[in-house]
């Protein structure tokens, strides 16, 4: 609690207390008047200062003025009535700033909370400099410099590891809880905690370009973009509050002067006591406030399960994504080649491997390491000799003496070699030794471990349809997709291809039904753009991806792809029950003061208990680790 | 241009006043006031000084709420 929150606390006891004891205090007339303004004040000075400010500033109709207007008229009435009963207007003040400090206590609190779990902002760096340890702003921390992390301390600027190892919580980042193994020549991002030994480490971005300071400034600007829901009720305010106090005027003046004008006796006291309770429900401070909270605590849940969501707006439009359209290479497969497999091999498997990774050593190619790869071992270059390489086919040399053909098919007929043809879907590295067959490498695309459950969750949350594309052939993307259970499948595709796919889809489908690509952020920026949601996922290091996906994932696990969902789902429907019951309530309290069945104290509940309740289900939108 | 400034606000429709006000100033050409972060985005108009222009969105902003502070 703060500051002023205090003093309002303080303000509002005493107001209480005064208000019950002269409750037990016989006096009358005047004296009484004048006794029970005291209390009244006391809680409500700074609401009718505000009010009659707001009438200069020509802010006519806003709570203060709505609250002013409600409590001095029912003292009025007291005092026109000589009933003398102005415990009232007292409690009408006293608990609308009951409602408004529960209101800034618990947007404070759980935006604090909130901030909180996103907080990955590192306050100092340990620089290295002549041998000596100093700690510095990270932002003084220049490229190339030399900084130390001591366990339990955040990294502040990402690196290489210099020396030290330890493990890395990477959790805030990823929301990935097992931690993350470092040694030597390793890159750590900035933003996860070392947990157990002292790095070194020599940094090579500056910290406004590290990773932390991306997402904190993701983050920190994702409820600037506000939603439709958002808009829709910022719009709904500005009309309401005017139409309400037009309504309470209305109320106040037309039924006693029809009964004045048909000969009935006016009741004004009666009207004025209806409008004035309409006055005290009218207050739009629920809606106004649950809503944008809702969302907040959404996102601050999602940011903490390692999905990272630019803007109210996206969550919105992913709640209703209805097909998911992805990207294959890096998205349900790893992106990454391996060897999948040795066939007809006429000498052992590691000997096949062991030549093929030496005839291709010289080569750049993504399949020559994958080679390499598998192969494991030190790579001598001295045992190659002669090494040509027959572009689009493959490479020749001399390995320790034999002469070595390593390609496709084409290479072993232009060397006269007949070659086993292969089943596999990949690549097929045929291996000939001294002219004669030795067998053949398949190298392919491997399936994430997790894919096939990710598809089952996206239809589980609701997906219509699941769409692949892939640049692959045929036959690569007819297998994976059949083995993924995906719904459609569109191959060989070009990156422009990629696009005009997407626009297809995008026509096809049903206007409401939303749609969502998922790419792993390399070559895609324009279909992320051009779809209705981009998903970019394990992107932490492509800056065009970041910038041209509407949600970003930390790793690149596709289940979090349904968990998002799960989670745009859950904050929606929180969204529209709040939206409901402020409304629905205020609605129906509304009907029932027009026709005189409210009193006063049901439109408090109607002010401050909608709010709190409205408040309190907003942070729910919070929890999602279930989901 | 677009800068953000820190603001202290108490409730969000007044966040919400405080945006429209910021909007109709001169020489602000888009503002949205965030008020879960406490802070307000302003896009400037080419050419204007931006300390000037956020004076009058203080003072605007005061206007809709006088507890509302922009912090320039």
């Amino acid at each position: 609690m703060n500051k002023k929150q205090r003093i309002m606390l303080i303000r509002i006891a005493l107001s209480a207390v005064l208000m019950i004891a002269l409750n037990f205090i016989p006096v009358e007339g005047v004296l009484r008047f004048i006794l029970y303004l005291i209390p009244y004040f006391i809680v409500g000075y700074d609401i009718l200062l505000k009010a009659i400010k707001g009438i200069f500033h020509g802010q006519v109709l806003d709570e203060c003025f709505l609250m002013a207007v409600a409590t001095v008229g029912a003292i009025a009435l007291a005092l026109y009535e000589k009933s003398g009963d102005y415990t009232e207007a007292i409690a009408v003040m006293l608990f609308y700033q009951v409602g408004e400090l529960f209101q800034s206590y618990a947007v404070g609190k759980s935006r604090k909370n909130i901030t909180e779990l996103m907080d990955i902002r590192p306050d100092y760096a340990n620089l290295e400099k002549d041998g000596e340890i100093e700690k510095v702003d990270p932002d003084d921390v220049g490229i190339g410099s030399i900084i130390v992390v001591q366990p339990g301390e955040k990294v502040p600027i990402d690196g290489v590891v210099i020396s030290g190892e330890s493990s890395l919580n990477t959790a805030a980042l990823t929301g990935e809880s097992m931690p993350r193994s470092v040694h030597e020549g390793d890159e750590i991002i900035s933003g996860s905690i070392n947990m157990t030994g002292v790095l070194r480490i020599q940094t090579i971005k500056e910290f406004g370009e590290s990773t932390v300071s991306k997402i904190l400034d993701l983050v920190e600007n994702a409820s600037s973009r506000k939603s439709k829901s958002e808009d829709f009720i910022s719009k709904f305010a500005r009309i309401y509050t005017p139409a309400v106090c037009i309504s309470a005027l209305a109320l106040a003046l037309v039924p006693p002067l029809v009964s004045i004008i048909i000969g009935l006796a006016p009741g004004w006291e009666n009207w004025i006591y209806r409008a004035l309770t309409f006055l005290v429900i009218s207050c739009p401070c629920a809606l106004v406030i649950s809503i944008p909270l809702s969302f907040f605590a959404g996102i601050g849940g999602a940011s903490n399960a390692g999905v990272l969501v630019k803007g109210s707006n996206y969550l919105e439009t992913l709640s209703k994504t209805k097909i998911v359209v992805f990207d294959k290479t890096g998205t349900l497969t790893k992106g990454v080649f391996e060897v999948n497999g040795i066939h007809h091999g006429t000498i052992p498997d590691e000997k096949i491997i062991e030549y093929a990774a030496l005839a291709e050593c010289a080569s750049p190619h993504p399949i020559s390491k994958s080679l390499q790869q598998a192969y494991g071992g030190i790579i001598d270059r001295s045992r190659v000799e002669d090494i040509k390489e027959i572009s689009g086919n493959g490479v020749t040399a001399k390995v320790d003496g034999h002469s070595i053909a390593c390609g496709n098919d084409k290479l072993m007929k232009a060397i006269g070699v007949e070659a086993i043809p292969c089943h596999s879907v990949g690549t097929i590295i045929h291996l000939a030794i001294d002219g004669a067959y030795a067998g053949h490498i398949v190298i392919s695309d491997v399936v994430k471990p997790n894919s096939t459950n990710s598809i089952k969750a996206l239809k589980a949350a609701g997906i219509q349809k699941v769409v692949m594309l892939t640049g692959d052939s045929h036959k690569v993307a007819d297998k994976v997709a059949a083995s993924l259970g995906i719904d459609a499948v569109y191959s060989e595709l070009l990156p422009s291809d990629k696009v005009d796919k997407v626009e297809q889809l995008l026509m096809a489908k049903p206007p409401k039904a939303m749609l969502a690509f998922v790419g792993d952020g390399i070559n895609d920026a324009p279909v992320l753009r051009r779809a209705d949601i981009g998903i970019a996922m394990g992107a932490m290091g492509s800056d065009a991806a970041i910038e041209a996906a509407d949600i970003v994932l930390m790793d690149d696990d596709p289940i979090k792809i349904s968990k998002a969902i799960k989670i745009s789902k859950k904050c929606l429907r929180i969204v529209y029950e709040n939206i409901v019951l402020a409304i629905g309530i205020k609605l129906i309290c509304l009907a029932l003061g027009a026709v005189g069945l409210a009193s006063m104290w049901l439109a408090i509940f109607a002010d401050v208990g909608v709010m709190i309740i409205a408040v309190l289900n907003a942070i729910r939108a919070l929890f999602v680790k279930k989901l | 241009m677009k800068k953000t400034y820190n603001i202290e606000v108490d409730c969000a429709n007044c966040a919400n006043k405080m945006e429209a006000a910021a909007c109709k100033t001169a020489g602000v050409k888009d503002c949205t006031v965030n008020f879960m972060m406490q802070r307000m985005t302003v896009e400037f108009e080419d050419g204007v000084d931006r300390n000037s222009v956020m004076e009058n969105v203080r003072s605007n902003c005061k206007k809709v709420e006088s507890d509302a502070e922009v912090f320039i």
